[in-house]
């Protein structure tokens, strides 16, 4: 058996595919590819798919982490990277494939932090943007409340910059916050916390920061 | 007007974000094709008037999109009702609806094709054309506007639907859309208006022109005659078939969210021989065609390949019957143990061979073992036309339980013609029997699933000239089951009467019935099928409106030479055959599987020039030594 890290694009096509159907297009995927994933043991054996960190609905990523399983340990990473490039699965855009050791803890048990730009889907006024968050970082606390549940949205929020609009992009935000666990700031309360609309702005995840 | 991308992609982007299951609105699926809009001279939008979870696995309508677009001239695409969130928000947006490959608005097509396999989809079809922004009945349409057409199981009595649907395709679709769509364009070079479009589509065979038709009625409401208004119209439409079930269809579009069924999905054999008198299927599917064993295994290793799906349902009316079910079953099987998947076979037939079929597919014991024996006492099933000995079925029950099931589901019917009290008692007698067979073998774990449905007689079948229960009969009958059929182990599930009155008007309506569909449709209803979202009192107010007695349609003996709204609609049996059945059903005689000798339904003579110019064995009608006389001469139908 080995275990590979593939670190991958969630493109438009899979934007709206929620994090269990991703599980499941991985195990096509693999498939497809004639990659003999590995199963679990028991009763109903299900395929050694582990993901870094769930990616919200409607999200896309240019950084998302998998380790998978494979029942072979002669593969290479090129031999895998270039089977799943021959089958491509739209919606995943291959960026790396790594061994890593078996033994080493999973992926989703060491993120800390996430960083997210969030653009704005059509322009806005960018001088009021900067002053919103300036004013926001000077703020010690920021109650908020999702799901039925109050929590202060300040302390997780560990970065927060404003992205000047340019000839591809409009004017946007880059912010790292906290994802740990009981601990997970969502970059679409950061906007609401701004005073705009969440669904105004278009979420691309860029980074997952992990612990060593 | 022309066509924005790019504003239609922002509205989305606002509006994906706050509706249930976003996934089902944008396409871009695996498999999906897509072609240059610009590039090809026919746009086809194949639709399904549920949500995109039913049907997106449907798959009559993947055989289409994949025979459609392998046309270079042609580009298929989908679309499905939007659920009710996102139907508000686009409505809101002012978003026509739009197909799921190019996004273009529906009203962009050249035709709009649904696919109608059973009743309760009107009232979305209606809502589907308005989000479309298409007028709802067909007398309304210019040449501006897309054709509309539908095919599917429930198209075999087209007339409730008839004012709303440009033109119907009754019977098998792989070959008559290439007619439908080769006439279109020859129509659509032409300039013609579109009066030349339909009666271009009457002369294509299978093709029904409702406009082309006006009814005339008896003073006591049913139909004297369906009159052909134009020469250009027969007056009989004789069903479709394919002399030979083509290729499989193995390039499935793979959803990118969880729906009904996510699985590779193989047509092992159209049709049925039983000849069940309450079924639909077993009489509008004939003749039987097997697929050979080595195309279905090829098949299923293509679409897998092409999918990476990891279950198959091998599907037929009645997969027992399939002849070369063992041999097929053990190649299937060595494929999927290799490999981690499931393969589902659905209708079996009750007896301990179905088990060892079952054993063979080594597949998960969860989901309990499903066998239909459809009613509980030799006078029911002799009515029926449905043999099984009780100690059959008990003694599969037995091996069942005792080869590692712990659950069985029986489905049964209530309200089949001439059925008592006493045959609705003898469920729930069957029903402990069986769990009784159970708990000896396998103790408390042992669990009874009863489904009882309510029957519903349908066009061309043995059972149209019978009226349905009444709803107070259907009361008493569940009354009794729900008080009875109770016990450890024992769960039963019923039809709601209200559901089944539906059923029941819109497949048994005549004309009239459109100006119901339509009353219910201004009120409100929609998703028809959807417990949660079916409404009774809509339907009593849309009949009061167009001053019409639901009853009328439901519980009213028939004339054995009264004329039916469908029949004009020929799926290929006499009307006099379905009689006898009819009258061989009333003194309960049995009648046999028609493999072994043919029973003269009238398939053979409707298709002998189909059947001489492909021959071989594909069909499983035995042969008919040709008599002289009359028989093979009598017309379809009376």
């Amino acid at each position: 058996m080995m275990r590979c890290r593939i670190t991958y694009r969630k493109t438009a096509p899979l934007r709206y595919t929620g994090n269990l159907d991703i599980q499941k297009i991985w195990e096509r995927y693999l498939r497809r590819a004639g990659l003999p994933v590995a199963y679990s043991q028991g009763f109903h054996p299900q395929p050694r798919i582990q993901q870094a960190c769930p990616l919200p609905l409607g999200f896309l990523s240019q950084a998302e982490l998998a380790d998978i399983y494979l029942d072979d340990d002669t593969l290479r990473p090129d031999d895998i990277t270039r089977s799943l490039q021959v089958m491509p699965y739209p919606g995943i855009e291959i960026a790396a494939v790594e061994e890593v050791d078996l033994t080493e803890a999973t992926l989703a048990g060491r993120v800390t932090a996430t960083e997210y730009l969030a653009e704005w889907i059509d322009p806005i006024d960018a001088d009021q943007l900067a002053s919103r968050v300036f004013a926001l970082l000077n703020t010690p606390q920021l109650l908020r409340s999702r799901r039925d549940r109050d929590y202060d949205l300040r302390p997780l929020i560990e970065a927060l910059d404003v992205l000047p609009a340019d000839s591809a992009h409009n004017t946007g935000l880059c912010m790292q916050l906290s994802a740990r666990q009981g601990a997970t700031g969502r970059p679409e309360e950061v906007v609401a916390a701004l005073g705009y609309a969440p669904f105004d702005v278009r979420y691309m995840r860029t980074r997952i920061y992990f612990t060593d | 007007m022309t066509f924005d991308h790019t504003m239609l992609q922002k509205q989305l982007e606002r509006i994906l974000p706050t509706v249930q299951k976003p996934g089902r609105y944008v396409g871009g699926e695996l498999n999906q094709i897509v072609k240059d809009w610009d590039g090809v001279e026919t746009h086809i939008a194949l639709a399904f008037p549920d949500i995109y979870d039913l049907g997106l696995p449907n798959l009559g309508l993947a055989i289409l999109y994949q025979t459609l677009n392998a046309r270079e001239d042609v580009f298929a695409e989908r679309v499905y009702s939007p659920w009710t969130d996102m139907e508000l928000a686009i409505r809101k947006s002012s978003i026509p609806l739009y197909a799921l490959e190019s996004h273009r608005p529906i009203a962009d097509f050249d035709i709009l094709a649904l696919t109608l396999p059973y009743e309760t989809l009107y009232t979305n079809t209606l809502n589907l054309l308005d989000l479309a922004g298409i007028p709802l009945y067909a007398a309304h349409r210019s040449d501006q506007h897309p054709l509309v057409i539908a095919g599917g199981h429930a198209c075999y009595n087209p007339e409730p639907m008839s004012a709303f649907i440009d033109a119907f395709a009754i019977g098998e679709g792989e070959e008559m859309i290439h007619d439908i769509v080769n006439a279109y364009q020859a129509w659509k070079r032409s300039g013609q208006p579109r009066a030349t479009l339909l009666k271009a589509l009457a002369q294509v065979s299978g093709v029904y022109v409702p406009a082309l038709y006006e009814p005339d009625y008896h003073p006591d409401g049913t139909l004297r005659e369906l009159r052909p208004l134009d020469p250009a119209a027969p007056r009989r439409i004789t069903k479709r078939i394919v002399a030979k079930l083509p290729p499989p269809p193995t390039n499935f579009i793979v959803p990118s969210i969880d729906v009904v069924h996510n699985r590779v999905a193989v047509e092992i054999m159209r049709g049925c021989t039983r000849g069940c008198r309450f079924c639909h299927a077993g009489f509008i599917n004939r003749p039987v065609r097997e697929r050979p064993v080595g195309e279905i295994l090829q098949a299923v290793q293509t679409a897998l390949k092409q999918t990476g799906y990891e279950e198959v349902a091998l599907l037929s009316l009645s997969s027992s019957d399939y002849t070369q079910i063992v041999d097929l079953v053990d190649q299937v099987s060595k494929h999927a143990s290799e490999n981690h998947l499931t393969i589902s076979l659905p209708s079996l037939r009750i007896e301990t061979f179905s088990i060892d079929l079952m054993d063979k597919l080594k597949g998960s014991r969860q989901g309990g073992f499903t066998l239909a024996p459809e009613a509980a006492t030799d006078r029911m099933r002799a009515t029926i036309n449905k043999p099984i000995a009780a100690d059959q079925l008990l003694e599969t029950a037995r091996a069942i339980y005792s080869r590692g099931w712990s659950t069985i589901k029986l489905y049964f019917m209530i309200g089949h013609p001439s059925e008592t009290l006493d045959d609705v008692r003898a469920i729930v007698d069957l029903c402990k029997a069986v769990i009784a067979e159970g708990r000896k073998i396998i103790g408390k774990r042992a669990v009874l699933h009863a489904g009882v449905s309510t029957f519903v007689p349908k066009p061309h079948t043995p059972f149209q000239w019978a009226p349905c229960d009444t709803p107070k009969q259907i009361q008493a009958k569940q009354e009794l089951l729900r008080s009875e059929l109770r016990g450890p182990g024992l769960k039963m599930t019923w039809t709601s009467p209200k559901d089944t009155l539906l059923e029941a008007w819109l497949s048994r309506g005549d004309r009239r019935m459109a100006e119901v569909i339509y009353n219910a449709w201004r009120n409100g209803a929609k998703f028809d099928a959807w417990q949660d979202q079916y409404r009774y009192e809509i339907w009593q107010a849309a009949f009061e409106q167009a001053g019409i007695d639901p009853a009328f349609y439901t519980h009213r003996m028939r004339a054995e030479d009264e004329i039916f709204p469908w029949d004009h609609i020929s799926p290929g049996v006499r009307k006099s055959f379905l009689l006898g059945e009819y009258r061989a059903s009333q003194t309960q005689s049995f009648r046999s599987d028609c493999r072994e000798s043919c029973l003269a339904c009238g398939i053979l003579p409707t298709f002998a020039e189909l059947r001489r110019t492909n021959p071989g064995k594909q069909w499983m009608c035995p042969e008919v030594p040709i008599r002289k006389k009359k028989a093979v001469l009598e017309p379809v139908a009376s």
